[in-house]
């Protein structure tokens, strides 16, 4: 099977964030940087089916600067086979623009299945690949949990508001991945040796003009510090009193 | 003046709280833009257009009913080329949806669709100038960003709990429509819907939410949480991700930066340690009660009421506490 993965470098987040100077953005400075966490579910989940499927090939796509050829050979050494890097300074906010260039890329490349995060932990629009699928007429289940590739059909389960949904789909398809799927393989010192040597391809991102605009950055306001009630069971009527006469919420 | 339209999320033949509360942001919007319309789709089984007083009720104009046997459960290709159809045929200035998981499903597709800007996740929604502009949490909950469409129709989903549906009474004019596409025919189809407990209510719905973390030692003393959760009557279970890694519940259950994000009046968190991943699911949550039996766990930091404590010896007293709180009403 071809399998394409869209993987998103984001920060990694076990830090305070600072707003950077244009108000709009945060600031980079000293910030480190890893492969969005539900796209490394994504790329493990496309090495499973090419080793259940097998022969295959998986490409990792990344949409981003220069930097983030370091995240497209992360999935190279866990053994994704070439990566492409869509070129550009600055990643829009607006996850139509992502998708439009995503897809242009995809179009030409006669995948089988897709596959996306749930979401970009960054920005958080849980929208890009649904958008792709819509862009190139495929069918999209979003939020997977489990994935059976056989016989060119698809099996999936998604969480949703009340249960668990069974869902088959006809291939090609687009499959956004979320937690539970399986857990990442970390690269093999093999497997990084092996990546220097497989293809990354660069050109620039199709990038139209963006609808949603970013117009502002800022910290959420710190919650106030709370306080400590007292110590155990004895402490309970004094916190039923503070949820009944305080917070009303009881 | 702009008419702004809505998608009133239902499930079973039942108009659910995000379906009201994306009615009563189409309203908010209506009104800031000069007092247009609100057009709320509501689609299911047929029976389902009975439901269609409800958002009358919070500031429907007109009500959309599109009633199909293959619409009794979500189905994403017939619902999104349905309201693409109707948000183009308005010429609507915005279009609200829910960040649900149905809501997050849709609302990209026809954003797609109709090549129309989305802000996602909105937490509040408002107009500035000619722009229509919503604040979204990003990285985690560490930073929130304000977004901005010039462009009409602008699309965007409200997140729940980020409005709250009041009396606005309209008139709800029923009018019914046909799907844009014949749902037997989507390419995606629901073989099985296994459904969760009975009667158990959503997490992203709950005023209440009793989360449990690793501090509870074992699957079984999860009965502690549900016990607490149905002495307050309208709570919902959560856990950490420590928590569904170990398979104690299940990861629809998880809140935080890889699973659920929420914010309920009031959140309890039973023997769980506050990592940054677990805060960036709850943060945002009214009122805050965390019981931990160490006093300094990162919990503390944010918890607006702390009980140090062992939670087998605090969490029965409490529900013990609350039952008691509940019963004098
Ligand atoms: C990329 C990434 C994503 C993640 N995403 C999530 C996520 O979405 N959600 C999430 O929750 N976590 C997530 N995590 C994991 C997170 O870092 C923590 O490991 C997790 O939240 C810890 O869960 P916990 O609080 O249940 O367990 P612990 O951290 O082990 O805390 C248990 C707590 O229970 C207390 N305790 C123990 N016994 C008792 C007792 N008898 N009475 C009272 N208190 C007691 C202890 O003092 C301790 O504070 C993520 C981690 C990573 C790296
Ligand atoms: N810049 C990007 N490059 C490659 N893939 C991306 C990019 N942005 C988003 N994606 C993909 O789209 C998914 C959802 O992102 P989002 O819609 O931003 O929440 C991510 O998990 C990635 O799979």
């Amino acid at each position: 099977m071809k399998i394409a993965v869209c993987i998103k470098r984001v920060p990694v987040m076990e830090v305070k964030f600072a707003i950077a100077k244009d108000g709009a953005s945060v600031d980079e400075t000293g910030l480190k940087y890893d492969v969005n966490d539900f796209d490394l579910w994504a790329v493990e989940a496309a090495l499973q089916l090419n080793e259940k499927n097998a022969p295959g090939e998986v490409t990792v796509i990344s949409l981003g600067p220069d930097a983030a050829s370091e995240q497209i050979r992360k999935a190279l050494s866990m053994g994704a086979d070439k990566g492409v890097l869509l070129k550009a300074d600055k990643v829009p906010g607006d996850a139509f623009a992502v998708a439009e260039a995503l897809a242009a890329e995809l179009k030409a490349g006669a995948y089988d299945v897709i596959l996306f995060g749930k979401k970009s932990i960054d920005f958080d629009n849980s929208a890009t690949g649904a958008m792709v699928g819509e862009l190139l007429g495929l069918p999209v289940v979003t939020g997977v949990s489990k994935l059976e590739i056989a016989g060119g059909k698809g099996t999936a389960h998604r969480a949703v508001e009340g249960g668990v949904e069974v869902l088959e789909f006809p291939l090609p398809a687009i499959v956004t991945v979320d937690e539970g799927l399986n857990k990442e393989r970390l690269p093999s010192l093999k497997g990084i040796m092996a990546a220097k040597k497989k293809p990354l391809e660069t050109k620039p991102a199709q990038l139209g003009g963006a609808g949603v605009t970013v117009s502002k950055m800022e910290l959420p306001p710190e919650r106030a510090a709370g306080r400590i009630v007292g110590e155990g069971a004895a402490a309970v009527p004094e916190l039923v009193r503070l949820l009944q006469s305080e917070a009303k919420v009881l | 003046m702009a008419n702004v339209f809505a998608y009133a999320e239902s499930r079973g033949g039942e108009v659910r709280k995000a379906g009201l509360e994306a009615v009563t942001a189409a309203r908010q919007l209506a009104d800031q833009t000069g007092g247009g319309e609100v057009h709320a789709l509501l689609a299911g089984a047929p029976g389902v257009a009975a439901q269609a007083a409800r958002l009358a009720e919070v500031g429907a104009d007109v009500v959309y009913v599109v009633e199909h046997a293959g619409l009794a459960q979500y189905d994403a290709e017939s619902l999104a080329a349905t309201a693409a159809e109707r948000i183009r045929a308005g010429g609507y200035r915005a279009a609200v949806f829910s960040a649900t998981t149905q809501g997050k499903d849709l609302s990209p597709r026809v954003a797609a669709k109709l090549r129309a800007a989305l802000a996602p996740d909105a937490v509040a929604i408002g107009v500035e100038g000619d722009a229509i502009v919503v604040r979204h949490p990003m990285y985690t909950g560490k930073v929130v960003g304000t977004l901005s469409i010039a462009a009409s129709p602008a699309l965007l989903s409200v997140r729940l709990g980020a409005v709250a549906p009041a009396p606005n009474a309209k008139a709800g004019r029923v009018e019914t429509i046909q799907p844009a596409a014949d749902p037997g025919a989507s390419k995606v189809r629901v073989v099985e819907l296994r459904e969760g407990s009975k009667g158990k209510i959503d997490l992203g719905e709950a005023p209440v939410i009793v989360a449990g973390g690793r501090g509870l030692k074992a699957a079984d003393n999860f009965k502690l949480v549900d016990e607490l959760a149905d002495a307050f009557g309208n709570a919902a279970t959560g856990a950490t991700r420590a928590v569904t890694d170990e398979g104690w519940r299940p990861h629809s259950e998880q809140i935080g930066q890889t699973g659920r994000v929420v914010s309920p009046e009031l959140y309890v968190a039973v023997g769980i340690s506050g990592a940054i991943q677990h805060l960036a699911g709850m943060r945002t949550s009214k009122t805050i009660v965390a019981i931990n039996k160490d006093k300094e766990a990162p919990i503390f930091k944010i918890a607006d009421y702390g009980i140090v404590g062992d939670v087998f010896d605090v969490v029965p007293a409490l529900t013990q506490a609350v039952r008691a709180a509940k019963a004098a009403h």
